[in-house]
């Protein structure tokens, strides 16, 4: 159900048994998950109906574990494979039985996913994706999100959008309740049990500025605008203990034409190894052909961001035509070098040394139309591997801005997605899932759908826990469960 | 109507699409998107033709209003495919039949049911004309059998010749070729059971449309269904009468449970009940993937189904009374209408649409 201005008083002077904050992946799957398991349930989403599911609306995919291929996934993905491909981004920076649990319950999720209106892109049906370690989400996160707030509401749980919360209110480690800006005014909401989903903190650009100085203005936020931390920001204020790095944030390149938020997975930058890349100077800054995994895009984007004024060039010519993938926004295009800088209000006459410099460098050249890369020698950077010269018109270039995807920080969670408060306690009826405790799982690095699959199971278990809680009264007479 | 602007967004969605592919699955366009390199105007036209409209990759969309990508796949492709009909119609109309094509369509049929009562009344003395016509002669008392069979056979001439024209031109736009050869024949039957079921409309996973909203459905999947059969049983009713009448020589009116009645007044009801309740979706359903512009053609098509299964009835129900002569005689100007109207209405969809299909499953062939 959906509640209307009107009824927002309403919602305030009702007790919940389960008060979800932030309605992305992870706020939907405790919601849902909480009110099947009997507990009356209000999502707070600050976001408008159109505009709701923070990051989770961008997401295409999700790692799970499997023992057995299947109608989504070829091949198999066993859970110590997972776990190594884990261990190996993170360089071992996660909490190994979180991760572990994670990785398990990985497993068993698509069926509830499925049971809740889910749905997954066939490997017969025209998604040709090769897919072995991810199932994609059919028409991406925002599909998902769709489906799962049809269910919420369908199992009646209320929900408010445009409700903003901005505090916990703690009595000795127990949550009581939450103040919202909501319909123009604060209201205090209380329940039995919370649980916090809110996302990170990367679209505030202020926070970014601590870090970052004013190099933050020259920022995209790939994802929404509001994942401003608010909440993040207010339990480690109030004695959550902190997780992650607060001056790391997951960065790739982006076209530097793209929206300020929301550009989404379309505006990431593809082909840097096949041409070169030059800052505003019009100077080469990196082994362009060094990384050809998917590392490159985070590589990318920190280097872009530490670029002046946050912008890079990368430029090919004719004879990469077709071999890049479809982008976002066409390449600006000249016939010359020096037209194309111009048209970039860069200075020609470097940009045209750069480019000499660098043809001079190449080893291999193009023979008749055989594309033989090789590589650079006697210039710094090399181009250790693609090196082709620059030198068949037109020529293409794609402008680079960092496009911060997610942040590091979070609050310490147990394995029951309980907070963990600085003095080693757990507070009993206030849970976490989501990016808002990822860093848990994910300390550093990325693998591609591990964002959703963290959200997933841990909303399922903070939900379920929730409610469990808030029916049970108290959650020191039960045994263990997970 | 096919503006510059209209191409340029639709281009523009494509290429983000392209970029983005997270509606893979749902339907061929996405399929038929990835085969293409290039997005021309042929290109877009080609892909708005196999657009079903079930409106899945507009909900799914991150990139929709209020976002400023704005992408709205379903409403861009019906601008396109509306443009598709005007560009190819052969004899080429004035512009304004398809500009202003719910007013068209409504002006012809009029014109057209003023026509037939008029001529009928000429052949027929007032006075036999409002009797009831129980003799041998039957329908035919009113309408004499040749003239019948040669103005409707000059009807259903004359479209099909400008069908075929507008086929021809839009084949050769999306790419021309022989349309007969092995691959084709190894596609048919692809392509056949994806038009008569639809298949297109299944969501990828066979959850359906959003028809109205985000929840899904299958009614609108349905209605075309319960609207294209209906009208093929209405054709096989008449095809069965002409053979009783003129082969076997038994004359009409047939008993109500003969097989050229039941077969009309089932496929009668199934039309009416398909018809309308498109009407309902396109009345109940949120208006923002449907273009405005194309609203006219929409209930103009769907009326003129409504008063052609609801005339053919009402000749069945009140065929002893006086007023059949008038009833069939409209009856009739509606079929007229319906089938001279068929290459100026949204009913060519279907045409354009089996094409376009028949297209993609010989790319996606070519493609393995
Ligand atoms: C472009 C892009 C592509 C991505 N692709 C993938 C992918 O393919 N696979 C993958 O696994 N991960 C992907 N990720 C990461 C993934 O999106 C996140 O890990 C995941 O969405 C986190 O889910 P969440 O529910 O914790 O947070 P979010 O989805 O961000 O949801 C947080 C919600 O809380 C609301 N909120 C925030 N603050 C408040 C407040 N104070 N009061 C009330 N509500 C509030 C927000 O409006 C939002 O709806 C991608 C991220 C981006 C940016
Ligand atoms: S409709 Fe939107 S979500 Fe779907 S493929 Fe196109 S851009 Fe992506
Ligand atoms: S058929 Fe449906 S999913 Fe496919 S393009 Fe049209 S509206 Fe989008």
């Amino acid at each position: 159900m959906r509640l209307l201005p009107s009824t927002r008083s309403f919602a305030s002077s009702r007790i919940y048994d389960v008060v979800v904050v932030g309605g992305g992946n992870a706020g939907l799957c405790a919601a849902i998950m909480a009110r099947q398991s009997g507990a009356t349930v209000l999502l707070l989403e600050q976001a408008a109906r159109d505009l709701r599911g923070g990051n989770s609306r961008h997401a295409r995919n999700l790692r799970v574990a499997h023992r057995m291929p299947g109608r989504y996934m070829h091949g198999l993905y066993l859970p110590n494979e997972y776990w190594e491909d884990l261990i190996r981004v993170t360089a071992g920076q996660t909490n190994a039985s979180l991760a572990r649990s994670m990785i398990d319950q990985s497993a068993h999720v698509m069926p509830w996913m499925a049971q809740c209106g889910a749905r997954f892109q066939s490997l017969r049906s025209g998604a040709r994706r090769p897919s072995r370690k991810t199932v994609f989400l059919l028409g991406g996160g925002k599909a998902l999100l769709n489906a799962y707030y049809l269910t919420a509401e369908r199992l009646g749980i209320d929900i408010l959008y445009e409700t903003e919360v901005v505090s916990f209110h703690f009595d000795g480690g127990i949550a009581r309740g939450v103040t919202a800006l909501t319909g123009g005014a604060a209201a205090t909401i209380h329940a039995k049990a919370f649980v916090v989903t809110s996302g990170g903190i990367q679209s505030d650009i202020d926070w970014l500025k601590r870090y970052w100085g004013d190099a933050a203005d020259g920022f995209l936020i790939r994802g929404t605008a509001y994942a401003k931390g608010q909440i993040l920001k207010d339990l480690l204020d109030q004695g959550a203990a902190p997780v992650g790095n607060p001056a790391q944030w997951h960065i790739v390149a982006v076209d530097a034409r793209a929206p300020k938020f929301d550009g989404g997975i379309v505006s990431r930058i593809d082909c840097l190894p096949l041409g070169i890349v030059v800052d505003r100077n019009g100077r080469r800054f990196h082994d362009e052909g060094a990384n050809i995994g998917p590392e490159r895009y985070a590589i990318w984007g920190n280097l872009v961001a530490q670029c002046p004024s946050q912008i890079a060039y990368a430029i090919f010519d004719s004879k990469i035509d077709g071999l890049s993938r479809p982008s976002l926004y066409p390449p600006i295009r000249a016939p010359t070098i020096a037209e194309l800088a111009a048209k970039l209000a860069l200075n020609p006459s470097s940009v045209m040394a750069t480019v000499d410099a660098f043809n001079a460098a190449v080893q291999n050249t193009l023979h008749g139309k055989s594309v033989s890369p090789g590589h650079t020698e006697y210039i710094a950077p090399l181009k250790s591997r693609w090196a082709l010269p620059i030198d068949t018109p037109p020529f293409d270039c794609f402008p680079l801005r960092p496009g911060v995807t997610f942040n590091y920080l979070g609050v310490k969670v147990d394995q029951n997605a309980h907070v963990l408060m600085t003095n080693g306690r757990e507070s009993p009826n206030t849970f976490a899932a989501g990016s808002i405790m990822a860093a848990n799982v994910l300390g550093r690095g990325y693998l591609a759908g591990i964002g959703i699959a963290i959200g997933t199971v841990f909303g399922r278990i903070a939900g379920r826990e929730a409610a469990y809680y808030a029916n049970s009264g108290s959650h020191k007479d039960r045994a263990p469960r997970h | 109507m096919q503006t510059p602007e209209a191409i340029k967004t639709a281009r523009r969605a494509i290429e983000i699409c392209k970029a983005c592919r997270y509606c893979d699955g749902y339907c061929i366009v996405f399929e038929a998107m990835e085969l293409r390199r290039g997005c021309t105007a042929a290109d877009i036209g080609y892909l708005a033709n196999l657009c079903h409209n079930c409106r899945n990759c507009y909900y799914a969309c991150q990139y929709a209003p209020p976002h400023e990508f704005a992408i709205n796949l379903p409403k861009s492709f019906s601008e396109i495919r509306m443009d598709t009909y005007r560009r190819y119609a052969w004899p080429h109309p004035p512009d304004i039949i398809f500009r202003r094509n719910g007013v068209a369509v409504a002006t012809f049929t009029a014109l057209a049911i003023a026509i037939t009562v008029t001529l009928t009344l000429m052949l027929r003395s007032p006075s036999g004309y409002f009797k009831p016509h129980l003799d041998q002669a039957g329908f035919y008392a009113i309408v004499p059998w040749k003239i019948m069979v040669s103005v409707a056979g000059a009807a259903i001439g004359m479209s099909l010749v400008s069908l075929t024209v507008s086929l021809r031109r839009f084949w050769r736009d999306m790419g021309g070729g022989r349309i007969f050869n092995d691959r084709v024949i190894r596609v048919l039957s692809t392509v056949i059971y994806d038009v008569l079921s639809l298949r297109n409309m299944g969501g990828g996973e066979g959850h359906g449309c959003n028809d109205r909203d985000e929840s899904f459905s299958r009614a609108r999947r349905y209605c075309h269904h319960a609207t294209f059969y209906g009208f093929m049983l209405c054709s096989a009713s008449t095809i069965v009468a002409s053979v009783y009448d003129h082969v076997l020589n038994w004359r009409a009116p047939y008993p109500l449970l003969s097989i050229p009645v039941v077969l009309g007044t089932g496929g009668g009801l199934c039309f009416i009940v398909g018809a309308a309740g498109f009407g309902l979706i396109k009345l109940t359903g949120d208006p923002s993937p449907v273009s405005r512009s194309m609203l006219g053609s929409d209930y103009a098509m769907l009326g003129l189904l409504l008063v052609l299964a609801g005339s053919g009835l009402a000749v069945l129900a009140l065929r002893d009374t006086a007023g059949m002569s008038i009833l069939l005689a409209i009856h009739l100007g509606i079929v007229l209408s319906f089938f001279l109207l068929l290459p100026y209405s949204k009913l060519v969809h279907g045409i354009y649409r089996t094409a376009a299909l028949l297209r993609a499953a010989m790319e996606r062939e070519a493609s393995k």
